[in-house]
């Protein structure tokens, strides 16, 4: 492990925005280099890590939920914490909770805690460096 | 001197504040910081050779701004080694948190 810590804001609902899949995509690698790695998730992306997304077929391919093969994203943060572990680094993930709350997302899979915006105050203060990847608007 | 890391997720077709960042990377470093500017996503897309802002990249190499490209949104759009414009080398996430992790560093996301 290599001491750092790498904290990330991100804000994008599931299936919503290629940004979630770069956040997932820089923690991976992050953790594979033995950084440890702090996650604020707000608004929409507290539902990322929701235990009831299940995988479904598609009627107008004609396939089976086997055959579709969905990435479900709790399963990229399940995922996440295997490979902290492995590498005996930290993944500490904190879902905002009132943005818990609003969604009615409260029930997640193991791992991810609930927090509020003072906790990435200090996560920012007590980590490397931090990159925020905000919903992304169109202009 | 501070360094920053720009990182471009839009396309300047669809986003017309992709402009911005342009205008803030040649801004910093011409007034002596280091710049990295790293495309992801749809940022990939004005790297293709031939594409209207071809001449826009190459200004801003000019500047010294170091322009990256990841590899997988590259290959997601088609666009190889060959098709790149050539002020733009190919990267990835490794090199991404590589540059993370350098507390001096000021990322931005757009």
């Amino acid at each position: 492990m290599s001491g750092k810590i790498l904290t990330l804001a991100i804000m994008d609902g599931p299936y919503e925005s290629t940004c979630s899949t770069t956040a997932f995509r820089i923690i991976d690698a992050a953790l594979r280099k033995g950084h440890s790695v702090k996650v604020f998730a707000y608004e929409g992306a507290v539902s990322l890590t929701m235990k009831a997304q299940k995988e479904h077929p598609n009627p107008a391919h004609g396939t089976s939920a086997e055959d579709e093969h969905h990435v479900l994203t709790k399963r990229w943060v399940e995922g996440l914490y295997e490979l902290a572990k492995k590498h005996h680094v930290d993944l500490d993930w904190v879902n905002c909770g009132l943005c818990v709350d609003e969604r009615g997302a409260g029930d997640w899979v193991v791992g991810p805690t609930r927090g509020g915006p003072a906790d990435f105050l200090t996560m920012v203060e007590n980590s490397t460096n931090t990159l925020v990847i905000p919903s992304k608007r169109n202009s | 001197m501070s360094r920053y890391l720009l990182i471009e997720s839009r396309d300047p077709f669809d986003s017309r504040d992709c402009d911005w960042l342009y205008e803030t990377a040649k801004g910093l470093s011409k007034v002596g910081n280091e710049v990295t500017v790293f495309f992801v996503q749809n940022g990939v897309l004005p790297s293709r050779k031939g594409s209207r802002y071809e001449n826009y990249l190459h200004q801003l190499s000019l500047y010294n701004v170091k322009l990256l490209a990841d590899s997988l949104s590259l290959s997601e759009r088609a666009i190889s080694d060959r098709h790149l414009v050539a002020e733009v080398s190919i990267s990835n996430m490794d090199q991404l948190v590589d540059l993370l992790m350098d507390d001096q560093l000021k990322p931005i996301w757009h």
